[in-house]
């Protein structure tokens, strides 16, 4: 009985995040059409279900099988460049939609492999160690994509890693990756509505799995991963389920960030990527899907938002950074604010307000670390 | 043929020869005690059959199936569970969700009949949650099936590893002091579910306790265990009146 | 000849890398916290030095003394108000916290000096100290030779620290278990902030060596020099003094060696990998001691 009913409140509380997200889609359309967006705000929409769709996928990582990866943009990276060759080379033959789709297929497939071959030794690692290592790589593929040329001729695909002329291209050819200046010139493929449904899809899989037999084992190793070996869950296969999964979605975001630029080159995805999406997760709640997608919106146009105080922006951003994780995780300030809150829910007057809150409270309370 | 047969199974780390010569003999039905002073190498048996160390020497035997050096996970699926003396709980999840991952392996569904719940996810959810339910049940902690697991207070958390662990459906259930940090009327409580869950399930037990009265009363064999070896065996009675035992436990030589 | 001359290249560089990894080690041996923030007190210190000398002529010597004592107060600060009051919080909230106070002063560092490159000149330049080897064959700068001497001097000073006086086996007592040092009477916080106070006069110090080799300095000239002496405290085994000098002079080798015989784009590349490696085959780095579960 209890069970079941315990199994309607999280598919309650899958819908409303899946319905946020689908408001968000209308009432930006809404006000797309009454023109109070400006194009500079326009230009964030498909950044924004990006960094959403990095934050849900990374939280898979950090928040449900609790290893810290801060490689993430290395994932989006490979992505991206699978993709976006794809789409170079075949983009011209077919609706762009369709190439979108496909070229995300391409780029989740791509980032899952690499998943598979990065996680294998990576996941041996704990903590700290894993964290430096996840890095390692991100830097590792930054760095090894600078070196790559790829051209295409009459004769197929050209390969080098010193520089585009010793590839032998034909006269007819055309480079695709220029080495560290990367892709160029490329069409425009990506659209808000693509980045609300690879959105939805990121959403369904992941809230999907966590509910799930594969789900629970993930979580297990989180909470104690001794007992969970004893307990007959395989260790390494759920870690690199997780892990894989994390990074065809990182993928999947990279490629849609990808083809909603004509240039795409491999130094924006460096760790720096990797940790403001890790500063997403943590603030969102960590194991917390909805607080993921929230504080990847909201910290991203955060900045934008600033621009009233120009050279500041970044500067209070970090402020806000530093403040909130203290106010929210310091014990001393947690053990005041519960004592605050204690008082004035005796105190008559608020207890009203106070009986209103608990019941409407944070949710996804349980993945807070 | 013996459920269990342990022969001649050692452990060194480095040069400390933390258990030697240690043969056991257990049969389904049956509760074994495992007990000794501190220190004597107690756990270190336990971590050796569930495959946490690996042993240097020496054969088990489950059901006839060699399981020496065997991966925790593996020999837990062979049929060994366990709880332990730190209590390790899946914390943050439900006490209904830490013994349905002891079903992990009784009820299987793909990876994707979950992702897209593929017709057979509700109906093998619903069969776990009935399983985990009667679990719980026999533990009284159905009320607090919701509650996260770290909720719980201390002796029913000890319930719980001991419900997650007989959902893995073993054939030897290893319970590391199960009554350590209960209070009299908790341990007699403890006690008649052991015995009640010896009885319903087909299984042997064994267990690791300090408390002498909780040992001798509900099991019927016991070994002692000195400085990593067995000093003695036998019936309750029997250990009782042993003066290497006697010894042992004040000390003496 | 130029082999040798590549490796002593090396190990200049990978004592600076050394000097930064030492301010890791110390700080995640006794605060087991990853203080990200740890390469732009670098990069502070290199623009005191930089303000003091260039712009209000400043000797050296005093330049270098003032920037490593304000380094020590700017570390002592983010420590107090940024990292104290999580204490005890997860160490994913620490770490957030220290990319946090990691981005403070990066754009701290861009609204103070701008964005443009300051040409850093050097400030241990001393042509009586340059080492004429093999005959004149191979030229080894002073600012090699004063890198890698004071790496010397530093490590075996902090060695000599470190287990020889009260407070360093105080700080070995903390970073063995915090509760039982307190126990025994060690003031835990106040040793903390000693940590982070030698950590931080030691980054304003490889500031100054690091930009007398790379005189380009930017507000973002300690992010990657940070990342990689993080790696070599990692690859030396974390939380150890010895390591922390072994992991940032191989990683100086290996880093030197990649751009003269590889590649220069892929030297990074190949610094990384051989972190991962070394870290597959022994997960607690060269010169860590193994950690075992109790179960």
């Amino acid at each position: 009985m209890n069970a079941l009913k315990n199994m309607k409140k999280t598919t309650r509380s899958n819908l409303i995040t899946y319905g946020i997200v689908v408001v968000f889609y209308v009432v930006v359309q809404a006000l797309t059409v009454g023109g109070v967006l400006n194009n500079s705000m326009k230009g964030m929409l498909v950044p924004i279900c990006t960094y959403v769709v990095l934050a849900i996928s990374l939280n898979l990582t950090v928040g449900i099988l609790g290893e810290l990866s801060l490689g993430h943009a290395g994932f989006m990276s490979v992505g991206a460049f699978s993709g976006a060759v794809f789409w170079v080379v075949t983009g011209s033959e077919m609706p762009s939609a369709l190439g979108l789709a496909l070229s995300m297929l391409i780029g989740g497939v791509v980032a899952g492999v690499f998943g598979f071959l990065i996680g294998i030794p990576v996941l041996r690692l704990r903590g700290d160690y894993l964290a430096i290592v996840t890095l390692a790589f991100g830097e590792i593929i930054k760095n090894v994509l600078n070196t790559v040329y790829l051209g295409l001729d009459s004769n197929g695909f050209h390969f080098s890693i010193k520089d585009s002329a010793s590839m032998g291209l034909a006269p007819d050819g055309d480079v695709i990756i220029n080495g560290a200046i990367g892709i160029s010139g490329m069409k425009k493929a990506s659209t808000f509505l693509a980045g609300i449904i690879l959105i939805l899809i990121t959403l369904f899989v992941i809230l999907n799995l966590i509910n799930s037999r594969a789900g629970r084992a993930i979580m297990s190793i989180r909470d104690n991963r001794i007992a969970a070996e004893a307990t007959g869950i395989n260790v390494t296969k759920y870690k690199l389920m997780a892990f894989i999964i994390s990074a065809v979605f990182a993928g999947m975001a990279g490629v849609l960030y990808a083809l909603n630029f004509s240039a795409l080159a491999a130094k924006k995805f460096d760790y720096n990527t990797s940790i403001l999406v890790l500063v997403f997760v943590v603030l969102g709640g960590i194991g917390n899907i909805r607080g993921s997608m929230i504080a990847a919106t909201v910290l991203y146009v955060l900045p934008e938002l600033l621009r009233g105080v120009a050279d500041y922006r970044m500067l209070v951003y970090a402020i806000v950074l530093i403040v909130m994780m203290i106010f929210n995780q310091s014990p001393q300030i947690v053990a005041w604010r519960a004592q605050m809150a204690e008082r004035i829910a005796a105190n008559p007057k608020f207890r009203k307000l106070a009986a209103r809150f608990q019941k409407n409270g944070p949710q996804g309370e349980k993945g807070e670390a | 043929m013996a459920l269990l047969e342990v022969t001649n199974l050692g452990i060194a780390f480095g040069g400390l020869q933390a258990v030697a010569q240690l043969d056991m003999r257990m049969e389904k039905g049956q509760l074994y005690g495992l007990i000794g002073p501190n220190g004597a190498g107690k756990t270190t048996v336990f971590n050796m059959l569930t495959g946490v160390y690996r042993p240097t020497e020496g054969d088990i035997i489950l059901d006839g199936k060699n399981i020496t050096g065997q991966q925790p996970a593996k020999i837990n699926q062979e049929g060994i569970a366990r709880t332990f003396q730190n209590i390790r709980l899946f914390d943050q999840m439900s006490v209904l969700d830490n013994v349905k991952i002891g079903l992990h392996n009784q009820v299987k569904y793909s990876l994707w009949t979950g992702i897209f719940r593929l017709p057979g996810f509700r109906e093998k959810e619903r069969q776990m949650n009935k399983q985990a339910m009667q679990l719980l049940k026999i533990f009284d902690l159905d009320k607090e099936a919701d509650l996260p697991a770290s909720s719980l207070p201390y002796g029913k958390q000890r319930k719980l590893e001991i419900a997650r662990a007989l959902a893995t459906n073993p054939k030897l259930l290893l319970l590391d002091e199960p009554a350590a940090g209960m209070n009299p009327n908790e341990t007699e409580e403890l006690m008649n579910t052991i015995k009640a869950v010896r009885d319903r399930f087909d299984l042997a037990i064994l267990l690791i306790e300090h408390d002498m009265n909780f040992v001798m009363g509900i099991c019927e064999y016991i070994y002692v265990l000195d400085y990593g070896r067995v000093i003695a065996q036998g019936t309750g009675e029997s250990i009782r009146n042993n003066p290497k035992v006697i010894a042992a436990y004040l000390g003496g030589d | 000849m130029e082999f040798i001359s590549y490796l002593i290249n090396g190990i200049s560089l990978g004592s600076v890398y050394a000097i930064i990894a030492l301010g890791y080690t110390m700080v995640y041996g006794i605060a087991k916290m990853l203080n990200f923030a740890h390469g732009d007190v670098i990069m502070v210190g290199s623009y005191i030095v930089f303000i003091s000398v260039n712009q209000m002529g400043i000797p050296p010597v005093v330049a270098i003394l003032l920037s490593m004592a304000l380094c020590t107060v700017l570390g002592l600060a983010i420590e107090r108000f940024a990292y104290k009051p999580l204490r005890g919080a997860s160490s994913l909230a620490v770490l957030i916290t220290a990319i946090g106070v990691s981005y403070l002063l990066q754009n701290l560092a861009l609204l103070i000096w701008g964005s443009d490159p300051k040409n850093f000149t050097s400030v241990v330049d001393i042509p009586a100290l340059d080492l004429h080897l093999a005959g004149g064959k191979i030229v080894v700068s002073s600012e090699t030779v004063i890198t890698i001497v004071t790496a010397a001097i530093i490590m075996v000073g902090l060695s000599l620290f470190v287990n020889h006086t009260k407070l360093g086996h105080a700080m070995l007592a903390v970073s063995e278990d915090k509760g039982a040092a307190q126990l025994m009477g060690v003031n835990v916080n106040s040793t903390i902030a000693l940590t982070f106070a030698i950590g931080s006069a030691l980054a304003a110090v490889a500031g100054v060596l690091l930009c007398s080799a790379y005189p380009s300095l930017t507000p973002t000239t300690g992010a990657m020099p940070g990342i990689k002496a993080f790696t070599a405290a990692v690859f030396g085994g974390i939380g150890s003094i010895p390591g922390a000098m072994l992991g940032g002079v191989l990683l100086g080798i290996i880093e030197i060696m990649s751009k003269a015989y590889v590649s220069t784009q892929l030297a990074d590349a190949i610094v990384f990998a051989v972190l991962i490696i070394v870290l597959l085959v022994r997960p607690t780095g060269l010169l860590g001691k193994p950690m075992n579960e109790k179960v």
